[in-house]
């Protein structure tokens, strides 16, 4: 009895409180940076796609709604031939997120993602790549990678020697 | 059995083994890197360092490599020691100092053994702040992909190339702390067995090229257990699927056949499976829209069956379930082979043999242990690749045993083995047409004609056993050499003889069985084994069907027969003229097969057959062992296993119509009833109902990705996957993750261990048999006489029927085929690696003969095939006997010749016959 009386008391109070509920879509929720929202792939600083198609995301993502085909340019740069996110299976858990070696792919304070048909919730790389570092600017995985990709020369790479010569027996 | 104490824990162990293999076999995670069932210990790595005490009061103890210990009686170790656990962590953190941020974009990872033992030691974080040592890569050819910068310095590569594989050009440069491992320059790699590196090498130097155009990680592969399909041997591999391609072959572990390694054909001969050459539609020729659904087709070919007398063509290289469906269709007596009668013959000759009980017939296992091996004829090199590295092995491995029995080592001792042996070989002779690189392991290898190398057999046969009959006319400088041959073999305690089909000739086979008939009288058991050209060779000619010559007889004498061809390409074994003979006499000509080709060209209805990594179906090796593959790949379109599409033809035949459907287990039973000589067969794998705790096993791994996603741009509501009812092989991840019985074992990874090593885990000891024994039946007579303990050692037949010795003539060439390991085989040729390594057509002759003509290598020489000059550049082949050609098999752009006939040569198109003077021999 006590506990009820007390109960209508504490709602009667939160006639007084500040609103919680806004005026969406008019006003926005504020997100912040680490929110894990809509998906995105992201460049390298140098413009360039910066998924190395290693399927580290794909493995690590507990519904399996990540499918992707790594390809090979020229100079032996990996990227992705397609890579497509099922929206309608994915929990926004960012396990992708933390799985990724080369901060590719990332989850961003965005939340607008609803479709009438469910078929629209699945997205191809065309729909994810955006033109950004996203959150971590400056990281650039084929400079620290021991593989040239048409990057760099042998040896060039970020903490890397020159190439060793083969025909010296020099300490 | 030693007792052992590992960690204070009793085990039994097995005497003369090492530590570290000891370890495995207990299931005790020990990481290493340069150690190798194959290839034995080095100690090079450090990385298997465990403690070892005096006795059970020594509480400091030492340091020692595990793969360098052997076990003894009451040895008292320690894994999980502070000292070893922490030595272990310190050597990978020195390996990794150099190692590249690579996994990523490193094809080795997922199936790295490098990654699994890093994280087994605990290495995690970087503490090395200086730079990182690089190398430049070479181009090695169209298979392998070097990345040397992620080397750690086992020399496990150059161990399998150069000691195992006999390969000259991939060794070690520099010195230090920047060795490379590599070739002198870049180039493709020599040796046909290269493929092994990406298996052996536990990094990711060397990579699968052909994986890497459709790269997937081994977790993402759905993987069946399959058959290799490239020659008689029936090497086991896996196959690995991903969106409904081929993606990769790998090696499966079988101690009795392949061991741990294949050959390049085998391994990258698969590109076929994906070629947009493959059948897809079932097609009605003479049609203005060819392709036809369901009922269209089934009306004409309702049409074609029914009334019409029907004969069924076999086919080598299809299961040995699809042959047999089309006896059931067309009936045991309108049966054939897609053969001409001498070749056919051959085949049923080496059958029979096998069947008759009377033959012991060696494993490649057994033919790797083998003390003297004889070689006659037969290029095993191209014909029988893996049996070419075996033949190795019993020639280094016979002088390293005595060698390791003298001094006392281990065998696994490699290096000290290798001292102690010095330059000292096992015995092989190899006799043959053609020189061969296995020329450098033997004590004798001559070049001489079929016919010759025939009587030599004859000979040796005799000087074994006198009673046989002698050959007088070989001159003393032969007769010190078979003499010196019968000597080994005689001397030998397990004694091989190799022969097969290839020459073309009946003497070899002959002569190879009265050898061991020869040692038989001596109370040796003697091994005879014969290589076969296909892989289903032994399974067809156990059916002991009558030859293409037969079959085109009948049609010619009888018009109105609906032939019914099942995958093979008649113009690829019969002569032109013959093959159209055949199919302008046919009213109705039913082809299934998997790719286009001219033979499908002549089909009036042709059926979509599915690939070997499309279906389940059974092959039967050289040595009469039946071994079942497993379908990995969901047919596209209209593709049906043959034996689906035969059982269909069946039912429409059958006024009844009743054609449903039958799992091949069932076919094998049938076989098996109406057959007694595939009595066994049916035992080849658990049959389609078969569960384990009521569950079937998963083709896909437990990290297998993407199921979700993969067929969402098509719809988004996932399709229920395919369903396997002809297989206890499920198309999911979901199902038995326990080892299953070794014929159903979908691919090798235990937790920890993610990349091919984990097969120690599936083995009764490294290097040892599969638990519950290797899969496969063996089905000849010896096999089936060992099963029902009536094994009494019957002697091998003896032949008496000498032949002629070879005599060159005047004016004409003996036309004899070169196999070539790249570029021979059908389907292995649609890899456009394998292509690129096949051989441009030429005529081979030897130098005498050459230097008779007045030409020289390269010059263009026309030789007369079916009364047409064929010109082709020369090729002077070393050693070759005068009197001999060779013409390459089933390189594109040369007719098919009568094999074994005698040819003319000219140096122009109508130029007179010229003579060659050289007849010496
Ligand atoms: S983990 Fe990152 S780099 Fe790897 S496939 Fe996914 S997005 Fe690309
Ligand atoms: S070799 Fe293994 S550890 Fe090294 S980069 Fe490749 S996958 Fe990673
Ligand atoms: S290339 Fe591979 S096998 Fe050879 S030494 Fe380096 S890591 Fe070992
Ligand atoms: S030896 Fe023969 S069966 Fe073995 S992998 Fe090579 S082609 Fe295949
Ligand atoms: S495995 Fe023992 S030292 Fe390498």
């Amino acid at each position: 009895m006590l506990s009820l009386l007390r109960t209508i008391w504490l709602v009667f109070l939160h006639l007084f409180h500040k609103k919680a509920t806004i005026e969406y879509p008019e006003e926005k929720i504020p997100l912040h940076p680490r929110y894990r929202g809509r998906i995105v792939l992201t460049r390298d600083p140098d413009g360039q796609e910066r998924c190395v198609g290693c399927y580290l995301c794909a493995a690590a993502c507990p519904v399996d709604c990540i499918a992707l085909q790594a390809a090979e340019d020229e100079n032996g740069r990996r990227y992705p031939e397609f890579f497509r996110i099922n929206f309608s299976r994915c929990i926004f858990c960012g396990y992708c997120e933390d799985a990724c070696p080369t901060y590719a792919i990332q989850l961003i304070p965005d939340v607008e993602m609803a479709e009438f048909h469910r078929q629209d919730l699945v997205f191809e790389k065309e729909d994810l790549l955006i033109d950004s570092e996203g959150k971590y600017p400056g990281y650039n995985y084929y400079k620290i990678a021991g593989i040239t990709a048409g990057v760099k020369e042998t040896g060039q790479g970020a903490n890397e020697e020159p190439p060793v010569d083969v025909h010296s027996l020099l300490p | 059995m030693p007792t052992i104490y590992i960690d204070s824990k009793p085990y039994e162990a097995l005497a003369g083994k090492n530590l570290l293999e000891t370890c495995l076999g207990l299931g005790i995670d020990l990481p290493y890197f340069c150690w190798h069932p194959a290839l034995g210990s080095v100690g090079a790595c450090r990385q298997c360092a465990v403690k070892v005490f005096k006795d059970a009061q020594d509480g400091t103890g030492r340091l020692v490599m595990s793969c360098m210990e052997m076990v003894k009686e009451g040895m008292r170790a320690s894994v999980s020691d502070k000292d070893a656990v922490a030595f272990r962590a310190q050597v990978i953190e020195w390996l990794m100092t150099n190692h590249p941020h690579d996994c990523p974009v490193c094809d080795e990872g997922g199936s790295c053994h490098l990654q699994d033992m890093t994280v087994m030691t605990g290495h995690d974080y970087r503490r090395f702040r200086y730079k990182k040592r690089t190398y430049e890569n070479q181009n090695l050819g169209p298979f392998l992909h070097h990345e040397m910068n992620r080397c750690i310095q086992c020399y496990r590569c150059v161990r399998f190339y150069h000691d195992y594989a006999g390969g000259k050009d991939l060794g070690v440069f520099a010195a230090h702390n920047h060795v490379y491992f590599g070739r002198e320059t870049s180039g493709i790699l020599e040796s046909p067995f290269s493929g092994n590196l990406v298996e052996v090498c536990p990094t990711g130097v060397f990579t699968d090229k052909l994986l890497k155009e459709h790269y997937t990680r081994k977790w993402d592969l759905a993987s069946a257990p399959s058959i290799c399909q490239h020659c008689s041997l029936g090497c086991n591999i896996f196959t690995g699927e991903r969106y409904g391609r081929l993606r990769q072959i790998t090696n499966r572990y079988n101690s009795e056949v392949n061991g741990y390694f294949l050959c390049d054909k085998g391994r990258f001969g698969y590109a076929f499976v994906n070629d947009v050459n493959r059948v897809t539609r079932p097609l009605l020729r003479n049609q203005t829209i060819e392709a036809v659904d369901e009922a269209p087709l089934m009306k004409t070919l309702r049409e074609m069956l029914s009334g019409e007398e029907l004969i069924g063509i076999g086919s080598p290289r299809a299961s040995i379930e699809s042959n047999f469906s089309l006896i059931q269709l067309v009936g045991r007596d309108n049966f054939y082979q897609g053969l001409p009668e001498y070749p056919a013959y051959l085949s049923g000759k080496v059958a029979e043999l096998v069947q008759s009980g009377a033959l012991y017939v060696p494993s490649l296992k057994e033919i790797e242990a083998s003390d003297a091996v004889l070689v006659l004829g037969e290029d095993i090199w191209n014909t029988a690749p893996v049996m070419a590295l075996a033949v190795r092995q019993a020639v280094v491995r016979t002088a390293a045993a005595q060698a390791g029995k003298q001094s006392g080592l281990p065998a696994w001792h490699d290096l000290a083995v290798k001292e102690a042996t010095q330059e000292k070989k096992g015995f092989l002779a190899n006799l043959t047409v053609c020189p061969s690189p296995l020329d450098e392991e033997a004590a004798f290898s001559l070049r001489r004609a079929p016919d010759t190398i025939a009587r030599l057999g004859f000979a040796i046969a005799h000087a074994i056993d006198p009673s046989l009959p002698s050959l007088p006319d070989i001159s003393t400088a032969m007769r010190s050499i078979v003499n010196s041959i019968a000597g080994a073999l005689r001397s030998a305690q397990h004694p091989v003889i190799i022969s097969g089909v290839s020459c073309y000739n009946e003497g070899l086979i002959k002569a190879a069985c009265t050898i061991a008939a020869a040692l038989h009288t001596i109370g040796l058991r003697a091994g005879v084994a014969y290589v076969l050209p296909e892989c289903n060779s032994m399974g067809l000619a156990l059916l002991h069907a009558p030859s293409f010559d037969n079959a085109t007889a009948r049609v010619l004498s009888k018009p109105g027969v609906t032939a019914i061809i099942l995958e093979a390409d008649i113009y690829r074994t019969v002569a032109e003229k013959e093959a159209d003979a055949f199919f302008d006499a046919c009213k109705h000509i039913i082809v299934l097969d998997s790719m286009h080709n001219r033979t499908t060209q002549k089909a009036h209805a042709l059926l979509p057959a599915a690939a070997f990594a499309e279906t389940d179906g059974t092959i039967i090796n050289y040595e009469a062992r039946a071994q079942q593959y497993f379908q990995v790949l969901a047919p596209q379109q209209d593709i049906r296993a043959s034996w689906k599409w035969l059982g269909k033809l069946k039912g429409l035949r059958a006024a009844a119509g009743n054609g449903q459907q039958v799992h091949p287990d069932e076919i094998l039973q049938q076989l098996e009833q109406a057959l007694p000589a595939f009595k066994g067969i049916s035992r080849v794998a658990p049959s389609p109902d078969f569960r384990v705790h009521g569950q079937p096993i998963p083709r896909d791994p437990q990290r297998y990705s993407g199921r979700t996603a993969i067929l969402a741009n098509l719809t988004v509501s996932e399709p229920r996957p395919p369903q396997d009812t002809d297989s206890p092989l499920a198309f999911s991840m979901e199902g038995y993750p326990g080892i299953p019985p070794p014929a159903l074992i979908p691919f090798y990874w235990a937790p920890g261990w993610n990349s091919n090593q984990s097969v120690s885990k599936y083995q009764q000891e490294p290097g040892g048999a599969l638990r519950d024994g290797d899969p496969g039946v063996l089905l000849s007579g010896q096999a089936v006489l060992r099963l029902t303990g009536e094994e009494k050692p019957t002697a091998p037949p003896l032949f008496m029927d000498i032949p002629e010795a070879f005599e060159a003539r005047e004016d004409r060439w003996l036309l004899l085929p070169q196999v070539h390991l790249f570029g021979s085989d059908e389907l292995s040729s649609y890899t456009p690696g394998i292509r690129r390594l096949a051989p441009q057509p030429y005529i081979g002759l030897g130098e005498a003969d050459a230097t008779a003509l007045g030409v020289i290598e390269g010059d263009d020489i026309f030789v007369w095939l079916e009364g047409k000059a064929c010109s082709f550049p020369l090729a002077i082949r070393k050693g070759l006997c005068p009197g001999i050609t060779l013409l390459p098999m089933g390189i594109p752009g040369i007719p098919v010749p009568q094999w074994g006939s005698w040819v003319k040569i000219t140096l122009s198109e109508d130029a007179e016959e010229i003579r060659c003077p050289s007849k010496i021999f």
